[in-house]
């Protein structure tokens, strides 16, 4: 058990740390809404781009860094450090790049990689429907053969960033009369075409960090099929296993920073004094346990893959506990700050209604307390339809 | 970063686990706290194999091995609900080699290292220690102060002729025999070194075991939901009972996490220690607790029985939870330092 990193880890996390401090971002805009907020995002990228540092997890040959995972958990850890905005391509990067890697054809590669690191080319993601959320593979979007082409027509839900988007990471069913996981496709999707309609999805914040795409009749010419016609399942599962790998790391970061923020207004406020501040010091100090389990937890389970070649079942489980914990310290932090947790636009507010979210996205909390039922403690599932 | 055990490190996991399958066997458990009376066989056999040893320096008599090693085999003990006097026996080596002077480390540590004496180590206020683990046959009693970090050591025969001084009191988990210990405070010797250090080792001893009772309840009732059948299905698939063994692994592992990060703390960075030795126990101590009530509930009207085994864990689960401090303790001691 050695719990410290390694030379090499520390002196990429330095350097990494020394170039983020030598290179702040200019504030985020406070006007010129979510396009504004995007731009400032690009250029972003654009500076990480410039140096190196846009996806140091990506193999060199394709203008990474060739970053172990550890490495590349410490560029995470460190982004959320530094307060920095996210790349703008962050689906493209994380998930539509390496998915191209494993399952790409070499023009493909030489196509589409160069573009999603540079931010020249942004990327969306089209899983989900309104009709398939958990159960995935039940998607009904229809893929038909047609000349050179295949058309696709149907709808997708929970695309972000899809109005700025050129490539869409679409899942299809090619083929209606296969088993259910058997007849999709995965495409890129060109969403410059008129068949291609964005209309932005409202959530409970106001904001609208998600889409729904409604296609009818889009084109995909055949060369943009990715893993060969019928084999879509198993591509998305490369797209979907690279989905929380190293955000978690942020995430993570996140949360201990605006824990600390919490500690901070309860000092400020005198509520951690006198008789009533034991009952607030006591959830803050439980708090502080749950983010260190995060840290420990998200630790054990990328490194034990990066040494023993196998995942424990912590990647379920950090997930789970990340999305209640974080949703137990905005409720907490509500009443903290009291008033202003529940006055429209402050920061309090947005986490508090946006903590809503994390445990519904990237897989909900009942769902991964099945695949932990089931896949890890091995207990039967109950048959259904 | 590498939260991996050692290949050394696994073989004392390896055995101890394999002997403890055979020597603890849940009839044995049984017959033993039946009986108001601890394993003696099985307490000559960890002996003569080193454990109460584990982590005291070779200078003393002991394997000179650290936290990490001794949290293995707290760990492989809780699991069994072994009842033996090892967890009294290393808490109170643990204090006096951390607080103790060098001539009392050499007058107590060879004893409780090879086992020859049983330990213990109980917290008093104004002179009274009560649930005392460690039973009528501690030989080398070490009492903490409530609420400050000072400690005195006092052998048994120390107590001879003060007549109440120890008294046996039976607690709900009678796989180990505790006492009620009433000493003036003038008797014994005080540790003058650093008792905290010594107490937070202490805690990640106890969270380990806590750790281990966690793990043992959860393998009884998944097994127990695979097997049991109502509505002509194994119990298991509701995901009411499969999210409640869910939720079992979720407290387990955490538990483990900082119990893992607290024992490699006191070996290779101390500074880390007081931080991570409240943080394991606290969440050990609430793990520790619902795991194993948890278990109780998913047993249905079984688990509710003397015969199911599951009680033990239970009650083992009570009063290491309450040991040293418990959830609340910790996170007040905590909260003292964010």
């Amino acid at each position: 058990m050695d719990l410290t990193f390694n030379h090499r880890e520390s002196a990429f996390r330095d350097e990494l740390r020394a170039w983020l401090a030598d290179n702040e971002p200019p504030p985020e805009p406070t006007e010129g809404g979510e396009d504004a907020h995007y731009a400032w995002r690009r250029d972003w990228q654009r500076r990480l781009y410039d140096a190196g540092w846009a996806a140091p997890a990506w193999p060199v040959e394709y203008g990474g860094r060739g970053a172990s995972l550890s490495e590349s958990a410490i560029y995470f850890e460190e982004l959320g450090r530094a307060r920095v905005p996210l790349p703008a391509n962050v689906l493209g990067l994380l998930l539509g790049g390496p998915t191209l890697m494993v399952w790409g054809t070499d023009t493909q590669k030489e196509r589409y990689l160069e573009p999603i690191l540079s931010g020249e080319e942004i990327w969306c993601q089209g899983f989900s429907e309104p009709d398939a959320g958990s159960d995935l593979a039940s998607l009904k979007t229809k893929a038909v053969e047609d000349g050179e082409d295949w058309v696709i027509t149907g709808q997708k839900v929970w695309t972000s960033g899809a109005q700025y988007s050129k490539w869409c990471m679409l899942v299809a069913r090619s083929d209606g009369g296969a088993a259910k996981h058997k007849g999709l496709t995965y495409f890129l999707m060109d969403m410059d075409q008129a068949a291609v309609q964005v209309r932005p999805l409202r959530q409970i914040t106001g904001e609208a960090e998600f889409n729904e795409l409604f296609i009818e009749e889009a084109r995909i010419p055949r060369e943009n099929v990715v893993g060969g016609v019928g084999n879509g399942w198993k591509v998305a599962l490369t797209t979907l296993m690279n989905e929380r790998a190293g955000l978690g790391f942020l995430l993570q970061v996140r949360l201990r920073q605006l824990l600390d923020d919490a500690i901070a207004a309860a000092r400020k406020r005198g509520l951690l004094d006198g008789a009533g501040g034991s009952v607030i010091s006591d959830e803050l100090a439980d708090l502080h346990i749950r983010c260190e389990q995060i840290r420990l937890l998200a630790w054990k389970g990328l490194t034990d893959i990066e040494r023993y070649g196998q995942p424990g079942p912590e990647g379920s489980l950090v997930k789970w506990l990340w999305s209640d914990t974080n949703q137990r310290l905005t409720a907490l932090a509500a009443e903290i700050v009291g008033p202003e947790a529940l006055t429209d636009g402050t920061s309090w507010s947005y986490e508090l209604l946006r903590a809503r979210g994390n445990t519904i996205e990237g897989g909900t909390t009942e769902v991964l307390k099945n695949i932990v039922a089931e896949r890890v403690l091995g207990l039967p599932r109950l048959k259904v339809a | 970063m590498d939260f991996g055990l050692s290949e050394d490190q696994r073989e004392i996991q390896r055995t101890a686990r394999e002997l403890l399958a055979e020597r603890a066997r849940p009839e044995r458990v049984r017959s033993a706290a039946e009986g108001g009376r601890l394993d003696e066989g099985l307490w000559s056999e960890l002996c003569a194999l080193g454990w109460p040893g584990i982590a005291i320096a070779e200078e003393y008599g002991g394997q000179g091995l650290g936290m990490v090693e001794l949290a293995i085999l707290c760990e492989e003990l809780g699991r069994t609900v072994a009842p033996v006097a090892f967890l009294p026996t290393v808490l109170a080596a643990l204090v006096i080699e951390q607080a103790g002077s060098r001539a009392q480390r050499e007058r107590w540590l060879p004893g409780l290292a090879s086992g020859e004496s049983v330990g213990a180590l109980g917290v008093e206020r104004d002179g009274v220690a009560e649930l005392v683990l460690g039973g009528p046959a501690a030989e080398v009693l070490v009492l903490a102060q409530e609420g400050a970090p000072r400690a005195r050591v006092c052998a048994r025969e120390e107590t001879a002729g003060r007549a109440g001084a120890l008294e046996r009191i039976d607690s709900i988990d009678p796989t180990r025999p505790t006492i009620r210990v009433d000493l003036p405070v003038e008797a014994g010797e005080a540790l003058e070194g650093d008792v905290q250090a010594g107490l937070d080792r202490a805690l990640v001893a106890v969270s380990a075991e806590l750790v281990g009772v966690c793990e043992r309840a959860l393998d009884m009732t998944v097994a127990y939901v695979k097997e049991r059948k109502q509505f002509g299905v194994p119990v298991g698939s509701f995901q009411a009972v499969s999210h409640r063994c869910a939720q079992m692994l979720l407290d387990t592992e955490r538990a483990r996490s900082t119990t893992a990060y607290a024992a490699w703390a006191a070996d290779a960075d101390p500074e880390r220690l007081p931080e991570a030795a409240a943080m394991a126990k606290a969440s050990a101590s609430q793990a520790g607790v619902e795991v194993t009530a948890s278990a109780i509930q998913a047993h249905g009207g079984i688990g509710f029985t003397w015969e199911a085994d599951v009680h033990w864990l239970y009650k083992r689960a009570l009063l290491d939870a309450s040991l040293l401090g418990g959830v609340k303790r910790h996170r007040a001691r905590l909260a003292g330092m964010l």
